[in-house]
């Protein structure tokens, strides 16, 4: 078992949402997280979605979101060099005395500061899942009063023609890429 | 352009689609659409008397036609009614159409009088679905419907429709709602590397085995797999759902797979070095234990919906398309072969169990369900026949004991198991195919699930048979009681009314039947007879399905058909042997089951019966082979 991102372009109708939903509780398939948005086409909405699930249950996923009428394309970025990406709120409690410790965290972790009181700091953050995980393990000493996140958002970097066919009816990815998890990302960050 | 009603629209398209009948029930909602219909008298509409039933029609007339079945029900109750029926049809993968009224587009989300989130409901249980607010996007959600129900893997589609949408007009422009369906793609195919593994795995086999399922049905390529499987002399098992897409009589067609299927073709399975499936999905009624499934075994599945490859059962070669045009591409690389080898074995394995002939059996005086279904075949065998059965022991008996050569002869509920089934599905068929005969065959239980639909049948006048299997148990139930629950048979016995009785209330014929030599004259009867016919055949109680593979036990290990037939010889209680062991034991079971049958006596012979078949195989795998027996279950000896 291991995470994979998919990417989905739906048609933006109503309740395809709840298809999608539906596909996925009915198939006993764990999300992660979902995100949605526009895509670059207009009346086209773009799903990012984190499963966990083996190498074998990533390709039934993939091939039961192709059969969903509203779906028009499924990549799945878990082998393709992607960049994720994740925005975290965090409200944290501070005192005078631990305040320049928190902001010298934030700074750390190119976080921002958005929001300032005499007993809270809201900061944002964004990077991978990973590192907004990290980011909040090392506040949570401080008192986070209350996090959200956005849950992850993924592309693939260059511009490689990605397949719009379900497995088994397209062509294997050229050769045997390594996995490619997102280290030019965590490079930049932490 | 002309400008209708929402309601005129519904109408006109379906007349476009070639819809000349509808299965349906009125209701408040779905109102202006049954006023609209006063003017289109070239659909014939069908009062049923439970939107369940409309379903079913639906879908007994698409299974039996090839064509698109259409039901129509109000909102609310109406349509969560018929969510039985479109799941049953969304597991056959049959292609039906839906039509729903729902309360006005402003009162939606309000918990209005009979509101339901009807798309919400049927979403799970149907290929699509559409919500209609407003009169001009009406014929497109109709004709992506109809599209979309019997494109690529068919299925239920459902359109629900306001009912402020079919009473407002809008332009009804046909050609302007051609489908656009931009993520839609019923046509995969493979990639031709693919069929290149195909055909040498083919052609390499040793011990190959076809499995066809529905998919030769609804593709209607009978002729190429029996083109193929003689080409190449592959033996050919069939699913529940595949039974008349091999003729029962084909040399090639080894017949039913799976849990209650003949041992002989599971063990087929079991050892064949490759099988080639066919529109089917390996269920898991077919494969049994999942683990020890055809261990030696390549696969090939050739499926029209990607989803289904790789499911259940790891496959080496997915060929994805509809069956014609793979075959059209794999039949012509295929090597001719006799495979002298396999076949041999195959009718080794057979043994005598192929020739045993229950017509020759004596009348011990007791009516057995496997006596009614063989006879009613051979008297109905010439004619053109569509038998529609229900759910349960019936059924797998029907499938034993009678030999369908036709497509589309036998309709029944695989997938679902939806008991109630067979009586409007029959109703469905009948309209689909008004020229055959169709005969209804049911159990006691599942008739009274749907019996009201003999008022459709008469208000109708139309003519289905029916054959009531009537054990006063739900059957299926009781058997697995008798084999897993040490015979505690929890809420199985029924009471049932008088069918005669009940046909007549219903103005229609009755017939009961208790003795075997009754069987005969009570079909002539009833294929004379103009209306439809109800018989009650009152028949064995306690009796039981044979073969059977216990649900997760391994395929090759059956429950056979007990040492002392119970056909064979009355009087006795029915023996039957657990299976113990994890590894084949086809032959010393074969050898057992012949000593059996031969020795005169039987108690002698039932002995040596059970040990040669256990011995070897609790040596090999001990604690395997007491994990694969059932805790409960113990040969119940009297």
């Amino acid at each position: 078992m291991a995470k994979h991102t998919l990417i989905a372009y739906v048609e933006d109708v109503p309740g395809v949402l709840n298809r999608i939903a539906s596909l996925f509780r009915r198939r006993n398939f764990n999300i992660e997280s979902l995100t949605v948005g526009r895509a670059e086409q207009p009346g086209v909405s773009r799903l990012t979605v984190v499963v966990e699930a083996s190498e074998h249950g990533a390709r039934l996923v993939e091939a039961n979101l192709y059969k969903l009428v509203n779906v028009l394309r499924v990549d799945d970025l878990t082998h393709k060099a992607a960049l994720t990406r994740e925005l975290g709120l965090v409200k944290v409690t501070v005192t005078p005395q631990t305040r320049s410790q928190v902001l010298q965290l934030a700074d750390v972790f190119r976080a921002r500061v958005v929001d300032v009181d005499e007993e809270s700091l809201v900061i944002e953050v964004t990077g991978t899942p990973e590192k907004i995980g990290k980011f909040e393990m090392v506040l949570r000493p401080y008192g986070i009063l209350e996090i959200v996140r956005t849950g992850a958002v993924a592309m693939a970097r260059g511009h490689d023609k990605l397949s719009a066919n379900p497995p088994l009816v397209r062509a294997e990815v050229a050769a045997t890429r390594d996995h490619h998890p997102d280290a030019s990302g965590l490079a930049m960050s932490v | 352009m002309k400008k209708l009603t929402g309601a005129e629209i519904i109408w006109e398209c379906l007349l476009r689609e070639g819809v000349d009948v509808v299965f349906g029930y009125p209701g408040g909602a779905i109102l202006p659409a049954y006023d609209a219909m006063t003017k289109y008298p070239q659909i014939h509409h069908v009062l049923v008397r439970h939107e369940q039933g409309a379903t079913h029609m639906a879908d007994g007339y698409a299974r039996a036609s090839g064509k698109v079945g259409v039901a129509i029900a109000t909102s609310g109750p109406g349509a969560t009614n018929m969510v039985t029926g479109i799941a049953t049809a969304m597991m056959d993968s049959s292609p039906i159409v839906c039509i729903t009224g729902q309360v006005g587009s402003k009162a939606i989300g309000t918990d209005a009088f009979q509101e339901t989130d009807v798309t919400g409901v049927t979403l799970p249980v149907t290929k699509h679905n559409y919500l209609v607010t407003r009169p001009g996007d009406i014929a497109r959600a109709i004709r992506e419907a109809f599209y979309i129900a019997k494109s690529g893997r068919p299925g239920p589609v459902l359109v629900d429709i306001t009912k402020d949408a079919q009473q407002l007009t809008a332009e009804f422009d046909w050609e302007g709602a051609a489908p656009k369906l931009p993520g839609y793609r019923p046509d995969l195919r493979a990639l031709p590397s693919e069929y290149e593994k195909a055909v040498e795995l083919i052609n390499s086999a040793q011990r190959p085995v076809i499995l066809a399922g529905q998919g030769i049905i609804k593709s209607g390529t009978t002729a190429q797999v029996l083109e193929l499987a003689d080409a190449a002399r592959i033996p050919i098992a069939v699913t529940l759902l595949g039974l008349g897409g091999i003729p029962a009589s084909s040399p090639l067609n080894l017949g039913m797979m799976g849990m209650h299927g003949e041992a002989w073709v599971n063990q087929a399975i079991q050892q064949a070095d490759l099988l080639i499936a066919l529109g089917m999905r390996f269920d898991d009624r077919v494969t049994g234990n999942l683990k020890t499934y055809a261990p030696h075994a390549k696969k090939i599945h050739v499926e029209i919906d990607p989803s289904e490859v790789n499911k259940n059962v790891h496959v080496d070669v997915a060929l994805i398309g509809d069956l014609r045009d793979v075959l059209g591409e794999v039949l012509p690389k295929v090597k001719t072969n006799d495979r002298a080898v396999w076949w041999a074995k195959i009718a080794e394995m057979k043994g005598d169990s192929a020739v045993r002939d229950i017509q020759s059996l004596p009348d011990n005086g007791h009516l057995y369900a496997a006596h009614v279904i063989n006879d009613l075949w051979r008297l109905t065998k010439d004619r053109d026949t569509i038998v529609v059965t229900d759910v349960g022991q019936h059924q797998m008996w029907e499938a034993q004991y009678y030999h369908h050569d036709q497509p589309r002869s036998l309709i029944t509920s695989g997938g679902l198991g939806t008991m109630g089934f067979a009586l409007p599905a029959a109703i469905g068929a009948k309209f689909a195919c008004p020229e055959k005969d169709v005969w209804v065959v049911v159990g006691d239980g599942g008739f009274q699930m749907t019996m009201p639909e003999l008022a459709t049948a008469k208000q109708e006048k139309i003519k289905v048979n029916v054959a009531i299997i009537n054990n006063q148990f739900l059957g299926m139930v009781r058997q697995w009681q008798e084999f897993f629950y040490d015979k505690r048979y929890a809420a199985t016995p029924l009471t049932s009314p008088d069918f005669v009785k009940l046909a007549e209330a219903f103005g229609l014929k009755g017939v009961r039947v208790e003795k075997r030599g009754e069987v005969a004259p009570a079909v002539k009867e009833t294929l004379k007879h103009d209306g439809t016919v109800v018989i009650d055949f009152t028949v064995e109680k306690e009796d039981t399905v044979f073969p059977m593979v216990p649900a997760g036990a391994d395929l090759d290990k059956m429950i056979r058909r007990p040492k002392r037939d119970v056909m064979l010889e009355a009087g006795d209680d029915k023996e039957w042997e657990m299976p113990s062991s994890t590894l084949p034991n086809v032959f010393a079971e074969a050898k057992a089951e012949a000593a059996a049958l031969a020795g005169a006596n039987g108690k002698s012979a039932r002995a040596t019966a059970a040990k040669p078949a256990k011995k070897p195989n609790r040596a090999a795998a001990p604690q395997r082979a007491a994990k694969a027996a059932p805790k409960r279950a113990k040969p119940s000896r009297r």
